[in-house]
């Protein structure tokens, strides 16, 4: 059995650093397993979160040899055997101590956004094809990873006024969804701060889920928003017609 | 160490905010009651999330002959006729409706043609039943009820462990427990309380359970007074993976085999034709997972001691659309392309069948004030689970223990906690710490698992039995001087598994008591020295209960209702043919 040495983050707010350990490589084992050793041999207190281990909880992200990932599903053998691994915890949250960090942010945000609501007469008949984007959006499993590397939150720390990739996916999911009756374009303008994407696409590549959140949620949300709010021949009608820009629901 | 704690107080709290606490806080807050919901972990990582293959309900949108009834004489015969049958009658009656309030609540189902819920075949199901979204249908179940929750002003506690129920006499009311972060500790008074805290799979070495599933409802319920039901019965799911060593256990869901996927051994034979010729690959869990024990125990198993589950046969895109997480899976984790090549797969402990006797109405346990629903409850699976049947108990008995509990606490005076036991509570945590010569918890966990795995898994007998009970009375005495190594109460991992060992010992205890007890083969229990069905256990169930400190086991007859005993005796005879 192969050694590998691990450089895992330790510490706290008030500060901290990468401690080695050796690790006994097993074939097939993922970043997960070899913090779950560190913990049984070297370290009980180390702090990580996991669940589930088969990536459906989003519990047990990292940034590993700087990148984030889900460490249930980082494999040793496609890390460069030459070089030690590197375990960081994210870095676009407060960190608590060792891997864990303060996500709480992110169920704020989610609190904000208006939820599911179909019209009173919804038949709930929706063919395969009408559901499969929604579909696609609600493969999320909130590991935020997306929210972890997106340069808004990660260089700009912009949160009070931008969602983050993960919620405008969340918003995406409830206006395609073929029975939902609710306008969230204004929220998403103001609150979500959608315009504040710039569409480097970096949370699509570190998602596990393959979810194609650029593409498929942020850019046909900017496109909403700007038709209904910066479409040079809507203002001119709403003026002549009369109506505010939130005016008719026909819109959606 | 007499340290500061904070006080919350509301009418209901919920202890567990997987599939069940959700539910049962939306019912509550619903209303109008002040409802906490405390999640061990973060909010939506609960193991609900690892149901996969759907959610079983007689809709009837793919086969139209379906109804409760049939699912309710599948339920109980899955059982092996150990449920209660109110219990099993409630879920089939109610299950459809708490699909579509689900549905309309926003989880987005797969469509038949006709744009309805679509439905896929499982084991021991008579028709297409399980509603599902590819293979990942918790997650689709727990995110909608979380976003239905968040609006409807439960209070949410995140990663907050509780060790202790509080009570004032006989009646429960409140919790004590640690915040996951801080280390400080919490006390939660309330009118009535609710257990929806899920397994106790860590109790074994091979399992698909989480961190999270050790047991710790049962083991509250059972030191606050209440009986535990049907311990003997732990579910092994056929399907887990097995290698690499890394993933061992990690559930492979049955939807493969619902949509068609074939097991075979190391000579290519389909061997479930020798266990069951009618259902096959759809045999109840107990069956399958018994099969590929015997495979592999005879010789007959694939390289790293499993059989082969082949899907291959229906195509890559089929495959990928219906089972994509299986294809990641296996892709990322084992480098098996399952739309070419067959999947290696064997038994991991999945699901316990036993836990708290509750009221099938209200999930009422005898202790008053104290409600419980979900896998940490007892009775609705009798001896053996089928799958699809989890994920509708949660939503069925979640809503009724809400219901149950807020019932219960609109009458019930304002708690009042005792000062001592609070102390006693707080004692005991930090009693891990400081003591010299210290049992290390993660030797002692994986030794109880070894033995749990070794000596009370799929195939049992008396000796073996008999050997475990003596090896947990010595785990009990090492779990005295169980300590913290390392750290202090800031997210100490090694300080929390000390305390979640004292949970799965006493799951541990109950099963390894109650199968010894229970001398025939019935489900998922199977005796090596007692092989066949007996009649008289096949009307008792057993039931544990907490007798000063040590634990009583004796049997009390299976709850059955009049009304019920045609549909029951149809199902008998259409067995026997």
């Amino acid at each position: 059995m192969s050694t590998r040495v691990f450089k895992v983050w330790r510490g706290d707010s008030a500060g901290g650093k990468f401690v080695d350990y050796q690790v006994d490589v097993q074939e097939g084992m993922v970043v997960l397993d070899a913090i779950h050793q560190i913990q049984r041999q070297h370290a009980p207190d180390l702090a990580c979160r996991w669940n589930c281990k088969a990536a459906k909880c989003g519990s047990c992200s990292a940034e590993i040899n700087g990148k984030p990932r889900l460490m249930c599903k980082t494999r040793l053998d496609g890390l460069p055997v030459d070089q030690s691994v590197n375990v960081a915890p994210m870095k676009s949250f407060p960190l608590i101590r060792d891997l864990v960090t303060d996500i709480s942010w992110n169920y704020t945000v989610n609190k904000k956004i208006p939820p599911f609501t179909p019209g009173a007469d919804a038949t709930f008949l929706m063919r395969q094809r009408d559901v499969d984007r929604v579909q696609e959006f609600r493969k999320c499993i909130e590991c935020f990873l997306c929210q972890d590397v997106c340069h808004v939150l990660r260089e700009h720390d912009l949160k009070p006024q931008f969602f983050g990739p993960r919620f405008l996916v969340r918003v995406a999911s409830l206006e395609m969804h073929p029975m939902d009756t609710l306008d969230r374009l204004k929220l998403l303008k103001d609150e979500g701060g959608v315009g504040l994407c710039n569409i480097t696409k970096c949370c699509t590549e570190v998602c596990p889920e393959e979810i194609h959140i650029t593409d498929n949620a942020i850019i046909p949300l900017k496109e909403r928003v700007v038709d209904k709010y910066y479409d040079p021949l809507r203002i001119v009608l709403r003026v002549l017609m009369g109506t505010g820009q939130d005016g008719g629901a026909a819109e959606k | 160490m007499n340290d500061k704690y904070e006080t919350h107080e509301h009418d209901v709290i919920i202890i567990g905010a997987g599939g069940a606490g959700l539910r049962a806080a939306i019912e509550c807050s619903a209303s109008g009651l002040k409802t906490a919901l405390i999640c061990k972990s973060l909010l939506g990582k609960a193991h609900t999330v690892m149901a996969e293959g759907g959610i079983a309900a007689a809709l009837a949108n793919v086969d139209s002959q379906d109804g409760w009834q049939t699912h309710f004489q599948d339920t109980i015969f899955g059982g092996k006729y150990l449920n209660n049958w109110r219990m099993a009658e409630l879920h089939a009656r109610e299950a459809p409706e708490r699909v579509r309030e689900l549905e309309r609540w926003g989880a987005v189902f797969d469509r038949t043609p006709e744009g309805k819920i679509l439905q896929r075949a499982f084991g021991g199901h008579t028709y297409k039943r399980l509603a599902h979204v590819g293979d990942r249908t918790g997650l689709e179940l727990i995110r909608t009820l979380q976003d239905k929750g968040i609006h409807q002003g439960i209070d949410v506690y995140m990663e907050c462990t509780i060790t202790r129920l509080l009570k004032d006499g006989e009646r429960v009311c409140g919790a004590f427990g640690y915040w996951r972060e801080t280390g400080r500790f919490v006390v939660f008074k309330a009118k009535a309380v609710v257990l929806a805290t899920g397994g106790l799979g860590r109790c074994y070495k091979i399992t698909s359970n989480s961190w999270e599933g050790t047991g710790d409802g049962h083991a509250l319920g059972f030191e606050a007074g209440a009986e535990l039901l049907d311990m003997e019965f732990v579910q092994f799911h056929p399907t887990g993976m097995v290698w690499p060593p890394g993933v061992q256990g990690l559930l492979v869901t049955e939807a493969v085999r619902g949509e068609g996927g074939m097991l075979r051994n190391n000579k290519g034979e389909r061997f479930m034709e020798k266990y069951d010729p009618k259902r096959m690959e759809l045999s109840t869990r107990d069956v399958v997972a018994r099969a590929i024990y015997t495979e592999v125990k005879e010789g007959r198993g694939s390289p790293h001691g499993g059989c082969f589950l082949d899907i291959s046969h229906r195509g890559a895109e089929y495959v990928k659309k219906k089972l994509p997480s299986m294809y990641h899976q296996f892709k990322e984790l084992a480098d098996v392309d399952i739309t070419r090549e067959p999947m290696e797969v064997g038994p991991t402990c999945h699901y316990a069948m036993g836990g708290l006797k509750v009221a099938a109405e209200t999930g009422a346990t005898r202790v008053p004030g104290l409600f419980a629903a979900g896998e940490c409850t007892g009775g609705m699976n009798g001896a053996n689970r089928l799958g699809g049947n989890s994920l509708s108990d949660l939503v069925v008995f979640g809503r009724r223990a809400g219901l149950g509990a807020a019932e219960y606490a609109k009458t019930a005076s304002a708690p009042k906690v005792d000062a001592a036991a609070i102390e006693s509570a707080a004692g005991e945590m930090t009693g891990f710490f400081g003591r010299s010569g210290a049992e290390d918890p993660y030797k002692l966990h994986l030794d109880l698992q070894n033995t749990m795995q070794s000596l009370v898994g799929i195939f049992r007998e008396e000796k073996d039995l008999t050997a475990a009970i003596t090896k947990l009375e010595e785990f009990k005495q090492r779990a005295q001087n169980v300590g913290v190594v390392e750290g202090q109460r800031m997210f100490n991992p090694g300080w929390h598994l000390c305390r979640d060992l004292h949970n799965m010992l006493i799951c541990a205890e109950a099963i390894a008591r109650a199968a010894l007890r229970r001398q025939e083969s019935r489900g998922a229990h199977s005796r090596l020295d007692f092989p066949q069905y007996d009649n008289y256990w096949g009307e008792h169930n057993l039931l544990v209960t907490k007798d000063g400190r040590q634990m009583k086991v004796e049997a009390c007859p299976v709850v059955k209702t009049a009304e019920l005993q045609p549909l029951v005796d149809d199902k008998k005879a259409k067995e026997k043919k």
